[in-house]
């Protein structure tokens, strides 16, 4: 059944079959008491107006939308970039936190926990946490420790403590493990800042909701340079997929604008090391939700790969998962190398140093379709400074 | 219809020590050695936990035992083969098994049900399957197959949602001792955990209840009892199986250190 609206999740959190709160007991009070009351918080004025006071002059919104003139010249076609890497700590992951610290405040609460990958998320949190002046305990996987140790040493020098994830590939999957059992240690006291649009309900909405700001500035801005709101393509890369939800968010019930999904294949979607779960996954559950999932016939969960820590991921948010079920989005797998020339490709052609993250969804622009006459509309979701260390050993592969 | 969970509660007039492992650990063929050596040396009920690459409930000592279960190649279909026949040599202990959704719903859960009811298994813990969708997906195929689900009860679990699980459950409540995941240290302060205990006790539930979670000796399994019916013990006997070249005698050893 096709709802009116893609946005909307069931009472119970489904979007379509996906979603859901697949949780243990000892979480089901936390998970309730957000559910009972996200959403009458959000429609809060008081908490409007501080949250987009905040957006304002801690984050630095509205952030452009720049047309790539350079790019659009050798993809044929009209390319903007949606300057997410000007907010504040460098990627859109502190839209999301500086929603949910406003919320956690208003829960009562006076700890804050996170999951991070690449450290963007893990970096947001901190940030929002200091601004609070609120405990931070970031987990986050022993081997993205290594691969990202600049967003390491800011979340230290921001006063957040970060405990490494020692458990399975030691990558974000074990991190949000860590972090969710620290929740269930600490059930009173403690809000959980998901960084995507994963986990139970109502995180996925939840997060969707406060990444919303993304795709609403673009309408407007696309209205002011083009003349009309809608472009004919919205592009974002997806590892939980929250950049991608607000990318989307005001755009998936507009059918005439087409909305492409980027997932890291790592070495290659048949070559074992690869985190395209909308093509090697099927539904399960992973994290309390119900939702496309990489995992072997038993139902183990599958140890995900890219070169990117923030998308190896063995899951996608519900949300996207219902996406893709309904082909409501469309899908595109990239490889490391792709998109490691994709950044080569930015830097250069705009002045522009992108997320690894971020580069998979540039690396896709040749796949598009897109024609001289189309708008294409690419979240740029995060700076590249944090990546510098693997753009140099892998220099000679992004010539 | 009866079955052995139920029986136990009756016919014992003793406090009962439910013990769990987890399957295919320390190795894949020590399954069956290993619960019939509980049984022989007194345990009563007896819960055998399905490895799960990402057990959330589940503290570091049961999580890397199902990470060494899994290496060993355990899985469902190995369980239920090497659960065949176990109910000609352990024909009364109950036998529950414990695990998390995913790997069941990929089985099936009809089929995981008529493999666990044909093995003789009477009773399933899921802690992450959530109440709403156990009442409208799942209910009646465990009924059909005589199989009782067993549900957690925390400290911060509301009274009406205490009631709630009472009246959804006819074998015994899964009382959790106190925040925390499996096998963790108690930080709870002895009179608050009494009183969680004791407040439980006041609501005169239909359903006898069994106290999990950090309890790992003697002494925290008798403090237990004072409360409940009975009490369960998992993350300290799978680290008295870690370094066993003879598990049966490891458990045997363990159950009557708690119970002698």
């Amino acid at each position: 059944m096709t709802p009116t609206t893609y946005k909307e999740p069931t009472a119970r959190g489904y979007y379509g079959q996906f979603g859901g709160a697949f949780i243990p007991e000892m979480l089901y009070p936390n998970v309730e008491e957000l559910r009972d009351n996200y959403l009458t918080i959000l429609a809060d004025p008081e908490f409007q107006r501080e949250y987009q006071q905040l957006l304002r002059d801690f984050v630095g919104r509205p952030t452009p939308l720049f047309e790539a003139k350079r790019l659009s010249k050798k993809y044929n076609t009209r390319i903007f970039l949606k300057r997410e890497d000007l907010c504040h700590t460098g990627a859109h992951k502190v839209n999301n936190t500086v929603g949910q610290i406003l919320l956690a405040q208003r829960l009562g609460k006076t700890r804050i926990i996170a999951e991070t990958g690449a450290g963007q998320h893990g970096v947001a949190t901190a940030t929002v946490c200091a601004l609070m002046g609120m405990e931070c305990i970031v987990y986050m996987g022993s081997v993205d420790m290594e691969r990202q140790r600049p967003n390491v040493e800011r979340m230290r020098l921001l006063g957040a403590e970060v405990r490494p994830a020692t458990s399975g590939s030691q990558t974000l999957k074990d991190a949000t493990n860590e972090a969710i059992r620290d929740w269930i240690s600490n059930p009173v006291d403690t809000h959980y800042i998901i960084g995507s649009v994963v986990g139970p309900h109502p995180y996925p909405d939840l997060v969707a909701r406060l990444q919303a700001i993304i795709s609403e500035e673009m309408r407007k801005q696309l209205l002011e340079k083009t003349g009309s709101e809608l472009p004919q393509y919205v592009v974002a890369c997806v590892g939980g997929g929250s950049n991608a939800a607000g990318a989307f968010y005001h755009f998936l019930d507009e059918p005439s604008v087409k909305l492409v999904a980027v997932e890291a294949a790592g070495h290659g979607i048949t070559s074992g090391h690869s985190a395209a779960t909308s093509v090697l996954g099927k539904p399960g559950i992973i994290h309390g939700s119900r939702t496309l999932l990489m995992q072997d016939e038993d139902g183990q969960i599958t140890e995900p790969y890219s070169l990117s820590a923030g998308l190896d991921y063995p899951g996608i948010g519900p949300l996207h998962a219902y996406l893709a079920a309904e082909g409501r989005a469309q899908f595109i797998s990239i490889e490391d190398e792709a998109a490691l020339r994709a950044v080569a490709e930015c830097s250069r052609l705009e002045g522009i140093i992108p997320a690894l993250e971020t580069a998979h969804a540039l690396a896709a622009l040749g796949q598009l379709g897109a024609g001289p006459n189309d708008v294409v509309v690419i979240n740029l979701s995060g700076r590249g400074d944090k990546d510098l260390e693997t753009y140099m050993k892998y220099a000679d592969s992004i010539k | 219809m009866n079955n052995r969970i139920q029986q136990a509660f009756q016919n014992k007039g003793k406090k009962l020590l439910n013990v769990y492992f987890t399957a295919g650990y320390p190795r894949l063929q020590d399954t069956v050695p290993v619960l019939k050596a509980l049984t022989a040396a007194g345990a009563d009920l007896i819960e055998i936990g399905m490895p799960f690459s990402d057990p959330l409930a589940d503290g570091p000592v049961i999580q890397q035992s199902s990470t060494v279960a899994l290496q060993n190649g355990m899985n469902m279909r190995v369980l239920f083969t090497q659960l065949k026949d176990i109910r000609t040599e352990v024909p009364e202990t109950p036998i529950l098994l414990m695990g998390y959704l995913n790997p069941v719903m990929q089985f099936g859960v009809e089929n995981f049900c008529r493999e666990a009811a044909a093995a003789g298994v009477d009773g399933v813990i899921l802690p992450d399957l959530p109440l709403d969708d156990y009442v409208d997906e799942y209910q009646e195929i465990f009924r059909r197959y005589n199989l009782k689900p067993v549900f957690l009860i925390t400290p911060q679990t509301a009274p009406s949602r205490i009631r709630r699980i009472d009246e959804l459950t006819d074998s015994f409540l899964y009382l959790v001792s106190g925040p925390g995941t499996t096998g963790g240290a108690n930080t709870q302060a002895a009179g608050v955990q009494d009183a969680y205990f004791q407040r439980i006790e006041d609501m005169q539930l239909r359903n006898p209840r069994l106290i999990g979670f950090g309890i790992a000796d003697k002494a925290s399994f008798q403090h237990a009892c004072q409360y409940a019916e009975g009490a369960i013990i998992g993350s300290a006997f799978i680290k008295a199986l870690e370094n066993t070249e003879d598990a049966p005698a490891a458990a045997k050893q363990f159950v009557q250190s708690v119970l002698n």
